[in-house]
């Protein structure tokens, strides 16, 4: 005796995003907290040490968050105009900060009034970074330079006039106390080598370079500038290795994930988004409130801090295991699961004799009276669910089980006002789905069949046939419209295609049956 | 042409066993079918085919226990004649010769000697009219008995074995056909008729359908048309009868029967359910539901301990106390084909449609149904008129590992579902899982599916043409997101060729190059860039096959049209390498070598021609091979190549090729050398011990081998010194006669001392041995027919049996006489060579 074998349920494939592991990486963050600073944010920079404070360059002032903090820690406000970049040493101890006024300020961490001014710059310091020694400071600026300065004498070391438009970007090598890298807006960005005062490798990035960071291991460096994220091989002279063109405005922040295998870039176009640096196809996408200036991620993915243009900083916080697992623990509170495992996991011993229980089928409640025949009884639960759960797929599958049968005649007939109703209810909401409409236009019919003779006595049916009519003909509209875009289509790559020869045998040819060309044409019209 | 010598056109197994009532015998061991021209003997536990009793020329029709010999049995067949047989040895005991053909076997305990049968009305050969005689058989010695007394009950009665039975204890026989009852008291002579109106009132059928006695009461059940069943009483008068009606089925009851006790009442049909109604208390019913098919027969076993119901689908359910299916015998489904034959790479089956939404998986060697797939997996409805869907094409890559199949529900001609389903193999549960669905691949009908055949390629490629007028090729695609559990299959290509319709399609031997035929056009894409590469055509006909070349053929390519043209490409030159004009029905290659076969349909028979695609010249050929067109054909692998030298036999080698006619008969070709290397194994098939391994069995069996042991050197030393009679012309002929036919043990036993008396020289002490010893043997010979008590009876007789079963454990294959002469034939030698060294 064979089983009784459950109505199929089609599984339609879900429309929208796609959840794959980086989905459920990057959406496990709590919701952000948004703080509101002074003016744009420029600059993020987290702390290398614990507990990875991180300083916020926006206006004239750069702020010091803790890692949960709602409240800047720590402020450094001695500014005389706008700061840019505000970056700490590897040893969290220092700070350094260009500004609009040219001058390049260093502050102690704990300490509120700048330790030495770097002056020499003649206009606005973009960039400020220390090298991997510690005691060296690099600098660019709006006056074309870059320069290397000595920390304990606060004196200039060496001046580089390579670039010929502002410099805004760049980064120091964290292996090789001697190397750093800096982006222009003369499209270029220069490998520097503080050995032989000049650039060792140019790259032309095409646009004005708005970022620049190099990975890890600092074989690879990316640039990014204009709508471009571009990759460079520095192992290999510089050579360009991928470029990115996904944003739609100028892209102005790159970062990396803690291991290395993600890279974050922000745009003005207010998103984030999120490569995989195997392949470069973007795996995940933020969406922010407005123009984003500035991004930085925590160690170990930690946190997400977004600076945007008005002016808002938006820290993004990782859900913790405990977090999860509360919500686990809750569930797990009902006895039921110990009782269904009980006696489930006992491994018999060697003499024992088993003697396996018959598996109890468990069928839906449709299921069950499907098994006894009560078609219309199946049908009204089947409809009853898709009431509580939205779930259209359900209804459909049964009536298309019943039209199997050849019972959907007698599922659908003798019924009272409000089950028609409902009925007619579930045809309005799903009729013209493309998925639904083969099964529920033949149920339609037979619906209309078989009570055209009581229309005109319920004026709930009937005003509820009126709106199907109204659907079907928008719906016939709505596709002749399609219909005529596809013809117009189907020209226009008609048109553009080439043709393309095909060889005939001598016979085929010769009796003027095939012509090859128009068979391959349209073929290649069918893929696309 | 090449002369066939030795080449002959067989049946190949799948014979139907639900054709007649299955038979169980008393101890509920075996069951007994009908199947085509012999009986099987199954084993109810194993379901296993123990045996086949082989030896009728004609289909049986009939089979039939002893009703004074429980372990024979009596088949009957249109070949005329009645056999009867021993089941458990498979032995032939007589024949009885009819002369006419047999129809159905009935009979019962109280009437002894004399067997009843439905056979022809013999006044006129062309209306379908039966009667009922009976045969009395007469005593005889001999294998092959004439029997010339029969003797007319019954005239006019139905050919259907269920219309005809016994009522309690044989005292009168009842018998309907169409709208009549008719009961025949043997006691009085007479006979008594009831019949019914045409129609009732709301339209249903009274035709009678089958028939059924209550063993104990004077109760006759009767199935009709409407799905009645009613209960006649009374019905030894002619006007006082009464009848009750019992209605549960929808349609036509197609069996009826009552437990041996007579408590129950079982009924089925077309629903495929078995109810089981309370005898005297009719509104308390059991249901045992899903069945799987229509059910054709019903049969209790003796005991009433076991129920089997045969189904349409060519099965026999053995069902515990209508309770528990314990046990399903299932034979090869003979339904209308609708795929091609297929032959599994793994496990070498062939595959075809088998019960309605399955593919049935037949073991061509072993003649068994190994599975069914089920592809639909919907709940059947059994209900007539329903549109269902249904398996219309399979394919299988080269590997095995994947299976398409498509199914297709047609309700009206607007309306056309499809489901293209893709399965994968589980090496872990050794069976076909499903993988991915694609309902409505395309807009109309799919008339081909073909995977790519090149084992080495990575991907697989599958492609489907439809008569919407394109090809698609699906390719196995990985899974583009984690979620998903595993890769499926997606739609790599579409196709298309003007506004022609795509009829086949088929890939070469190494998968680079794909044919379509678009009707009189046939395109050659490249299935790596799906490029058309070339297009070849031989009108007026459109292309019916199309076969590539293989092996040292491969840069051909073959096709038919339906103007019975046969051409073959080369694709090298792209032009017509040779066409001849024939009609061919099917053309197909062997997938182990260049051949290729073609089946040609020829003023009503069909003919086989075997070729290479290099030369028109046919390689081998055989005229009609069957009437009727063949459309489905397979080239199945054979298990190891025979080695056959003879021209026209060599391409049997690899292969062999099986055939469905128009009447759904499996046939295949054999060779002679085959044919007798299969004789000779069958000659040494081992019949298998069938006493059941019981606890008791094992304990008793020890002991008695024990007994055996300490008593062999004494009894080997007693029967060294008695010289016994060598020459004696009576044990000669007492040890080779079969058990079975030997007159009584009582009558023989006389004799039989008598021959051993001749000798008096002997010892008295020693003599009385002997003489003990051989009434042991008697005694085991006596005991043939209740083997079992025998076994288990212990004492020195059945310590001898065991003993003569002890002596030679590897050797189970013989039976108990010639195991027993060859104890005789040792304990000779023995004293032969007792004899030579004492002197």
């Amino acid at each position: 005796m064979a089983s009784f074998k459950p109505t199929k349920i089609q599984v339609y494939p879900k429309l929208g995003e796609k959840v794959t592991q980086d989905t459920l990486y990057w959406k496990n963050y709590k919701a952000p907290v948004q703080i509101k600073e002074f003016g744009a944010v420029t600059n993020i920079d987290f702390s290398p040490v614990t507990p990875h404070n991180f300083a916020v360059t926006a206006f004239t002032r750069i702020h010091v968050y803790g890692p949960f903090s709602q409240e800047p820690v720590k402020t450094f406000s001695r500014f005389k105009d706008t700061a840019y970049c505000g970056r700490f040493r590897s040893d969290g101890q220092l700070l350094v900060a260009g500004c609009e006024d040219s001058v390049v300020r260093l502050f102690d961490v704990s300490g509120k009034v700048a330790l030495r001014m770097f002056k020499g710059h003649t206009k606005a310091v973009h960039l400020t970074d220390f090298t991997s020694d510690r005691y060296q400071i690099v600098t660019g600026s709006d006056d074309y330079t870059c320069r290397l300065w000595d920390i304990p004498n606060a004196t200039e070391l060496t001046n580089y006039r390579e670039h010929t438009d502002y410099i805004r970007c760049g980064v120091t090598s964290k292996l090789n106390r001697d190397l750093f890298i800096t982006g222009s807006y003369d499209h270029t960005v220069k490998l520097f080598d503080a050995r032989v005062d000049k650039s060792v490798i140019t790259m032309d990035h095409g646009q004005p370079v708005e970022s620049v960071l190099l990975y890890p291991s600092e074989g690879l460096l990316v640039s990014a500038g204009g709508r471009h994220v571009k990759v460079w091989d520095l192992l290999k002279g510089g050579q360009p290795l991928v470029s990115l063109k996904n944003h739609h405005k100028t892209v102005t922040s790159l970062a990396l994930s803690s291991n290395g295998q993600r890279l974050l870039s922000a745009s003005l176009d207010r998103h984030v988004k999120v490569y995989n640096t195997t392949n470069y196809k973007v795996v995940h996408n933020f969406d922010y409130a407005a123009a984003i200036l500035s991004l930085a991620l925590a160690p170990d993915d930690e946190s997400i801090v977004v600076g945007m243009t008005n002016s808002i900083l938006s820290i993004k916080h990782r859900k913790s295991q405990e977090d999860s697992n509360e919500t686990a623990g809750q569930q797990r509170r009902r006895p039921s699961y110990r009782v269904f495992v009980k006696g489930k996991n006992y491994v018999p011993k060697q003499d024992d004799y088993l003697v396996s229980k018959p598996v109890k089928q468990h069928l839906a409640k449709y299921d069950k009276q499907l098994r006894k025949f009560h078609v219309s009884k199946a049908l009204d639960t089947a409809l009853e669910t898709w009431t509580r759960f939205r779930k259209p797929e359900i209804p459909v599958a049964v009536i298309k089980e019943l039209d199997r049968r050849g019972t959907l005649k007698n599922a659908l007939a003798g019924r009272d006002e409000q089950g028609l109703s409902r009925l007619l209810n579930f045809l309005i909401g799903n009729l013209v789905d493309a998925r639904f409409a083969p099964v529920l236009v033949t149920a339609a019919e037979m619906i209309l069949d078989i009570y055209q003779s009581v229309i005109g006595q319920s004026p709930v049916v009937d005003r509820q046939l009126l709106r199907l009519q109204d659907l079907v003909e928008r719906e016939i509209d709505y596709q002749k419209d399609l219909l005529e875009v596809l013809g117009m289509l189907d020209t226009l790559f008609a048109s553009s295609l080439p043709r393309k020869e095909v060889p005939c045998s001598g016979i085929s040819r010769s009796n003027g049956l095939t012509q090859g060309e128009a068979g391959t044409s349209k073929s290649q019209l069918q893929v696309t | 042409m090449v002369e066939h010598g030795d080449i002959r056109v067989v049946h190949r197994g799948g014979s139907k066993i639900n054709f007649r009532e299955p038979v169980v015998t008393h101890d509920s061991r075996f069951l007994l079918c009908a199947s085509g021209e012999a009986v099987k003997v199954f084993s109810t536990s194993t379901e296993e085919c123990i045996h086949e009793l082989r030896g009728h020329t004609g289909l049986v029709t009939g089979v039939l226990l002893r009703p004074s010999n429980h372990l024979q049995v009596y088949s009957s067949s249109v070949d005329g004649t009645v056999r009867l047989w021993d089941f458990t040895d498979g032995i032939l005991i007589k024949t009885y010769v009819i002369g006419y053909p047999v129809y159905s076997i009935y009979a019962s305990a109280n009437h002894e000697k004399v067997l009843f049968i439905v056979i022809p009305m013999q006044s006129d050969k062309r209306v379908e009219l039966f009667q009922l005689v009976a045969v009395h058989l007469p005593e005889s010695g001999e294998q092959l008995v004439e029997t010339r007394e029969l003797s007319a009950v019954l005239s006019n009665v139905s050919s259907n074995p269920a219309a005809i039975a016994f009522g309690r204890g044989g005292e009168y026989l009842a018998s309907v056909n169409g709208l009549e009852l008719e009961v025949y008291f043997f006691k009085k002579h007479k006979s008594f008729r009831f019949p019914l109106k045409k129609d009732n009132k709301k339209g249903g059928k009274n035709t009678f359908t089958c028939l059924a006695c209550h063993p104990k009461d004077d109760c006759i059940a009767t199935g009709h048309e409407d799905g009645k069943i009613r209960l006649w009483r009374n019905f030894n008068h002619k006007k006082e009868y009464t009848y009750s009606t019992l209605h549960w089925h929808h349609s036509a009851v197609s069996s009826l029967c009552f437990t041996p006790e007579g408590t129950n009442l079982l009924s089925g049909g077309v629903e495929s359910v078995l109810v089981q109604w309370r005898y005297n208390q009719e509104s308390e019913r059991d249901f045992l539901p899903r069945l799987g098919a229509a059910i054709t027969h019903i049969t209790v076993s003796p005991d009433g301990a076991l129920f089997c119901t045969s189904h349409s689908d060519n099965k026999v359910t053995i069902i515990q106390s209508c309770v528990k299916v314990s046990a399903v015998i299932q034979g090869l489904v003979k339904g209308d084909i609708r795929t091609d034959l297929l032959v599994d790479p793994r496990s070498k089956a062939l595959v075809l449609n088998g019960k309605p939404g399955h593919l049935q998986f037949y073991s061509l060697q072993r003649d068994k149904l190994l599975y069914n797939l089920d592809i639909v997996q919907q709940e059947y409805i059994h209900e007539s008129g329903l549109q269902q869907f249904e398996v219309v094409k399979a394919a299988f890559d080269a590997s095995g590992s994947w299976l398409a199949t498509v199914e297709e529900r047609n309700q009206k001609a607007a309306e056309l579902e499809l489901n293209l389903k893709l399965w994968a193999f589980d090496e872990q549960t050794q069976s076909f899982v499903l993988n991915t669905t694609i309902s409505a691949p395309h807009n109309a009908q799919i008339t081909a599916v073909c995977f790519r055949q090149g084992a080495d390629s990575q991907t697989t490629l599958l492609v489907s043409t439809s008569k919407d007028g394109h090809f698609k090729a699906w390719q196995l695609a990985a899974p583009a997101h984690t979620e998903d559990e595993g890769a499926s299959w997606l739609c790599d290509f579409v196709g298309a060729y003007h506004d022609r319709l795509p009829e086949c399609c088929s890939f070469s031997a190494d998968g680079s190059l794909l044919a379509v035929a678009f009707q009189e056009v046939v395109t050659v894409w490249n299935p790596a860039s799906w490029e058309l590469l070339t297009t070849l055509s031989q009108p007026p006909g459109a292309i019916r096959d199309l076969c590539f070349g293989r092996l040292s053929c491969s840069k051909y390519l073959m096709g038919t049209t339906a103007s019975n043209l046969l051409c073959c490409w080369n694709l090298l030159t792209c032009s017509l390498e040779w066409s001849t004009s024939m009609d061919v029905s099917l053309l197909l290659d062997d997938p182990l070598s260049e051949n290729m076969a073609a089946f040609c349909c020829q003023s009503g028979s069909t003919d086989l021609f075997v070729f290479k695609p290099s030369e028109p010249r046919p390689l081998f050929s055989h005229k009609a091979v069957c009437s009727g067109a063949v459309t489905r054909a397979i080239f199945a692998p054979r298990e190891e190549m025979l080695e056959s030298c003879e021209e026209s036999s060599q391409w049997l080698n690899r292969s062999q090729l099986y055939f469905v006619t128009q009447h759904t008969d499996l046939m295949t070709f054999t060779t002679k050398a085959e044919e007798d290397r299969l004789m000779a194994s069958s000659k040494q098939l081992v019949i298998d011990d069938s006493v059941a391994m019981t606890p008791f069995y094992l304990l008793l069996g020890k002991h008695r081998q024990q007994q055996e042991e300490n008593r062999d050197p004494e009894s080997s030393l007693s029967v060294a010194r008695t010289a016994l009679p060598q020459t004696s012309t009576s044990i000669k002929e007492l040890l080779q006669t079969p058990a079975h036919v030997l007159p009584s043990t009582s009558h023989l036993c006389s004799m039989f001392v008598q021959s051993l008396l001749i000798s008096v020289s002997g010892c008295r002490e020693e003599k009385a041995h002997t003489e003990e010893e051989m009434e042991s043997e008697k005694e085991e010979e006596d005991s043939e027919e209740e083997m079992e008590s025998s076994n288990c009876k212990p004492g020195p007789a059945a310590a001898a049996a065991a003993g003569g079963q002890a002596v030679e454990p590897d050797a189970p294959a013989l039976t108990k006489a010639q195991a027993r002469e060859l104890r005789r034939v040792r304990k000779l030698d023995y004293s032969w060579l007792a004899d030579l060294l004492d002197s």
